[in-house]
C-alpha cells in the first residue's frame, strides 16, 4: 500500500451544550493513504461529519478537539488555532465539498467570482490569469460553454450543475485531500451518479485522496476502496470495501446492511435496529451498539472492546472476534450478499440493460 | 397477489393536467396527460426525479394544486375543481398525507396530543372528550408509540418516532387513501426500515391504499405494487413492480434503474450508468400515446417504438 498522507490519533472532540459536554467523537484514530478513497459510512448523529471538520479546523465554536492529533506532512493539525495557522491547509491542501451546493454557494454573487476568489486568494495571479484558470476548471467539471455561464448567478444552475461548481472551487486549488461531505445526497440519482463519476475521473487525473462521507451504502459500494463505520462517535470497525460488504465482523455493520431495502423481500418485514443510538452526554461503557444488540454479550455491557485484527487491512471493534467468545454467525439476511444482489440485477435489476 | 382478481379502482386521474403562472406571461405545464388508477388495497408508487410533478400530482389529489384540464375521482366520485363543503370534507377524511420531513410538518410548539387530534378537532369527529382521548391513544398504539407520549413536544422524539407521529396524525382521520410524499427520504436506513415496515402493516390491517411518491427505486420496489415513471411532467412508463424491474422499456425507465447504486462493490465497481439522452427535452408528439406493450404494462411511445418495445421485451 502507498504511503500515509494523513494520520488521525485517538481523537476525541467535546461539544459545550449549555452546561452539559457532548463527547461527539470518542478516541477516533485513523490513517488515510495517498491517492485512495476512504469512505466514512454511519448514521445520523455518529460522528462522521464531526470527525472530519476536525481535519480542516472547521467545528462549529462550540466545539473542540480534547484529546489526540492529527499528524500532515509532520504538523499536528489539532495544534493549529488561528484563522492564519490555517489559511495554508483549509480549502488549499485539504478541501471540503458539502451536502447542499444550494447554500454553499453565495446566491448573490457570480459563479465565477467565487471561483476566482479562491484562486486569487490562495494563488498569487492576476485578475485576468485567475479567470483562464476558472473557466478551464469549469469546463474540466463538465460545465458546457464555461466562459459564457462564468458571470451567472447560482440560481441560474441546476443543483448538479452547481454541485460541479462547488466541486470547481474545492479542487482550484490542487488540494492533497478532498473531503466529500454527502456530496450527492440532495441529488437526483441520475445526477448522482454524474458527480460521483466526475469526482472518481477527477482523482484519477489530479491524484487527490478523498474522504467520502455517505450514509448511503450504495454510494460507498461504488466509491470506496476503503470504509469506517461509524457508531456512536466511534469507527468500530474498518477494511477494504469488499471485506466491509462481504465480510463484515461487528454487530452494527451486520444490522447496517441488513436494513438495505435490497435486501427486504416482498411481504416480510425489512430488518430493522430497535432502540434509538446512545446519548453522547453520557459516559458510555462497553459497547456503544450493546443495548441495542439483542445477541449482545455480558462483558459487550461492562468493557469496552479493543480492535481485534481480522486480516491484515480489516479490524473490528467487538468482543465477538475474542478468541472466549462464543460463535455467533453474522444474520441470515447478509450471507451471500453478492449473490442475492447479482439475482436481482442480472435478470430485470437495475443494470437488465438492453441496446437498441 | 389478490389484487389482481379482485380490483376495485379507488382514485382515477383523467388527462389531468395542471399548470403554472410565470406572471401571467407564460404557463408552465408541471403535469400534462397524467392517466392512471389506483386500485383498492394496492400501494402505487409515483416515481421520478425532482421537478418531475409527482409531487404536484399529490398535491392535486390533496387538492391543494388546482387542475387545468382533466379531473380526478375519488370511489367514483369528482373531487377535483369545485366541491361544496360538505364533499371537500368528505375528500379531506378519505385522503390524508404524510410529509417528507417529519420534523417540519409537525407544529413544534405543539404537543403530540394536539397535533394528532387536529383533525378531529376541526371536523368534530369525536363525541366527547374522552372519545376524542381513546382515539389518540389508538393511533399512538398503532404506530407503535406509547399514550405518555400524548404530553410531549415533537423535539423530544428521533426522527423515526416523528414520522409515526406524522402517520399518526394521518391515520386518526380513517383514511381510505394515503398520499405519503418521500416519507422516508429524510430518515436513516435503520429507520427507513421500521417505517416502511409499519406503513406495510396498515396496509395490511386498516386495507389503506398508498399513493408512493418516491425517487428511490430500491425503496419503490420493496413497497409498491404498481409504479409510475414519471418525467418533465409526463408519465413515461406503467407496470407492476417486478414487471418493471424485468423489462424498463421507456429509455427514462432504463436511465433511472441504471443509475441506482447497489450495495455491492463488485457489481458497483462495474456499473456504467445509462444517460438518459434527452433528458432536458421532452419527447412527445401528435403519435405519442400510453400503449400496452405487455399486459398491464404501459409505456409512452409512438406506434413503431412500441413494436420495437414489443420485440425487446419479447426477446
Amino acid at each position: 500500500m502507498s504511503e500515509i498522507i494523513i494520520s488521525a490519533k485517538d481523537i476525541e472532540v467535546q461539544f459545550r451544550v449549555r452546561e452539559n459536554y457532548l463527547t461527539a467523537i470518542r478516541k477516533v484514530s485513523l490513517d488515510l493513504y495517498t491517492g485512495e478513497t476512504f469512505a466514512i459510512v454511519g448514521e445520523s448523529g455518529s460522528g462522521k461529519s464531526v470527525f472530519t471538520k476536525t481535519f480542516t479546523g472547521m467545528l462549529e465554536s462550540n466545539g473542540k478537539i480534547t484529546n489526540g492529533s492529527i499528524m500532515y506532512h509532520g504538523q499536528d493539525l489539532t495544534k493549529l488555532k488561528t484563522e492564519k495557522e490555517w489559511a495554508s491547509i483549509r480549502g488549499v491542501k485539504i478541501a471540503t465539498v458539502f451536502q447542499d451546493p444550494m447554500t454553499s454557494l453565495n446566491p448573490i454573487r457570480t459563479i465565477g467570482s467565487q471561483i476566482t476568489e479562491v484562486i486569487e486568494k490562495h494563488q498569487k495571479l492576476s485578475k485576468s490569469e485567475a479567470k483562464a484558470q476558472a473557466i478551464s476548471i469549469m469546463g474540466r467539471v463538465g460545465i458546457p460553454n464555461a466562459a459564457e455561464r462564468f458571470d451567472n448567478y447560482p440560481f441560474q444552475y441546476s443543483g448538479g450543475m452547481r454541485q460541479r461548481i462547488v466541486i470547481a472551487i474545492a479542487l482550484s486549488c490542487h488540494p492533497e485531500i478532498l473531503i466529500c461531505d454527502e456530496p450527492t445526497t440532495a441529488l437526483d440519482v441520475t445526477i448522482q451518479a454524474q458527480i460521483i463519476k466526475l469526482i472518481k475521473d477527477l482523482q484519477k487525473e489530479l491524484g487527490f485522496t478523498t474522504i467520502y462521507i455517505t450514509h448511503d451504502l450504495g454510494v460507498v459500494a461504488n466509491v470506496a476502496d476503503r470504509v469506517g463505520v461509524m457508531y456512536g462517535g466511534q469507527i468500530i470497525e474498518y477494511g477494504t470495501v469488499n471485506e466491509i460488504f462481504y465480510d463484515p465482523q461487528h454487530p452494527y455493520t451486520w444490522a447496517l446492511l441488513s436494513a438495505l431495502p435490497q435486501l427486504g423481500v416482498k411481504g416480510e418485514d425489512l430488518y430493522y435496529i430497535t432502540g434509538t443510538p446512545p446519548s453522547l452526554f453520557n459516559k458510555i461503557d462497553g459497547d456503544a451498539f450493546a443495548p441495542r444488540n439483542p445477541k449482545a454479550l455480558k462483558i459487550d455491557f461492562a468493557k469496552e472492546p479493543p480492535f481485534f485484527k481480522v486480516s491484515d487491512t480489516h479490524y473490528a471493534k467487538t468482543w465477538l472476534l475474542d478468541p472466549r467468545a462464543p460463535k455467533v454467525e453474522k444474520p441470515a439476511a447478509i450471507q451471500n450478499l453478492h449473490e442475492k444482489i447479482a439475482r436481482m440485477t442480472s435478470k430485470g435489476g437495475a443494470f437488465h440493460v438492453r441496446t437498441e | 397477489m389478490s389484487e389482481q382478481n379482485n380490483r376495485e379502482v379507488l382514485l382515477s386521474l383523467k388527462n389531468v393536467e395542471i399548470s403554472f403562472d410565470n406572471g401571467g406571461k407564460q404557463k408552465f405545464k408541471a403535469v400534462q396527460d397524467a392517466n392512471f388508477d389506483i386500485y383498492k388495497g394496492e400501494t402505487f408508487a409515483l416515481v421520478g426525479e425532482s421537478g418531475s410533478g409527482k409531487t404536484t400530482i399529490g398535491r392535486a389529489i390533496m387538492r391543494i394544486n388546482e387542475l387545468s384540464a382533466g379531473e380526478i375521482t375519488f370511489e367514483g366520485k369528482r373531487i377535483s375543481g369545485k366541491l361544496s363543503k360538505q364533499e371537500d370534507t368528505q375528500v379531506i377524511r378519505n385522503i390524508q398525507m404524510i410529509f417528507q420531513d417529519p420534523a417540519a410538518s409537525l407544529n413544534e410548539r405543539a404537543t403530540i396530543e394536539y397535533i394528532i387530534s387536529e383533525g378531529l378537532y376541526n371536523f368534530h369527529l369525536y363525541q366527547n372528550e374522552e372519545d376524542r382521548i381513546a382515539k389518540v391513544d389508538r393511533a399512538l398504539e398503532e404506530v407503535g408509540l406509547l399514550p405518555e407520549h400524548k404530553s410531549r413536544y415533537p423535539h423530544e422524539f428521533s426522527g423515526g418516532q416523528r414520522q409515526r407521529v406524522g402517520i399518526a396524525r394521518a391515520l386518526i382521520m380513517e383514511p381510505k387513501l394515503v398520499v405519503a410524499d418521500e416519507p422516508i427520504s429524510a430518515l436513516d436506513v435503520s429507520i427507513r426500515a421500521q417505517v416502511l415496515n409499519l406503513m406495510n402493516k396498515l396496509k395490511n390491517e386498516k386495507s389503506l391504499t398508498y399513493l408512493f411518491i418516491a425517487h428511490d427505486l430500491s425503496v419503490v420496489r420493496f413497497i409498491a405494487d404498481r409504479i409510475a415513471v414519471i418525467h418533465l411532467g409526463r408519465i413515461v412508463e406503467i407496470a407492476e413492480t417486478e414487471e418493471l424491474f424485468a423489462y424498463p422499456l421507456h429509455p427514462y425507465t432504463v436511465s433511472l434503474l441504471s443509475a441506482v447504486p447497489m450495495p455491492d462493490p463488485i457489481i458497483e465497481k462495474q456499473r456504467e450508468p445509462i444517460v438518459y439522452a434527452d433528458a432536458t427535452e421532452e419527447k412527445t408528439g401528435p403519435d405519442y400515446a400510453m400503449r400496452e406493450i405487455r399486459p398491464e404494462h404501459y409505456v409512452y411511445c409512438t406506434p413503431e417504438q412500441a413494436k420495437r418495445y414489443a420485440e425487446l421485451a419479447g426477446q
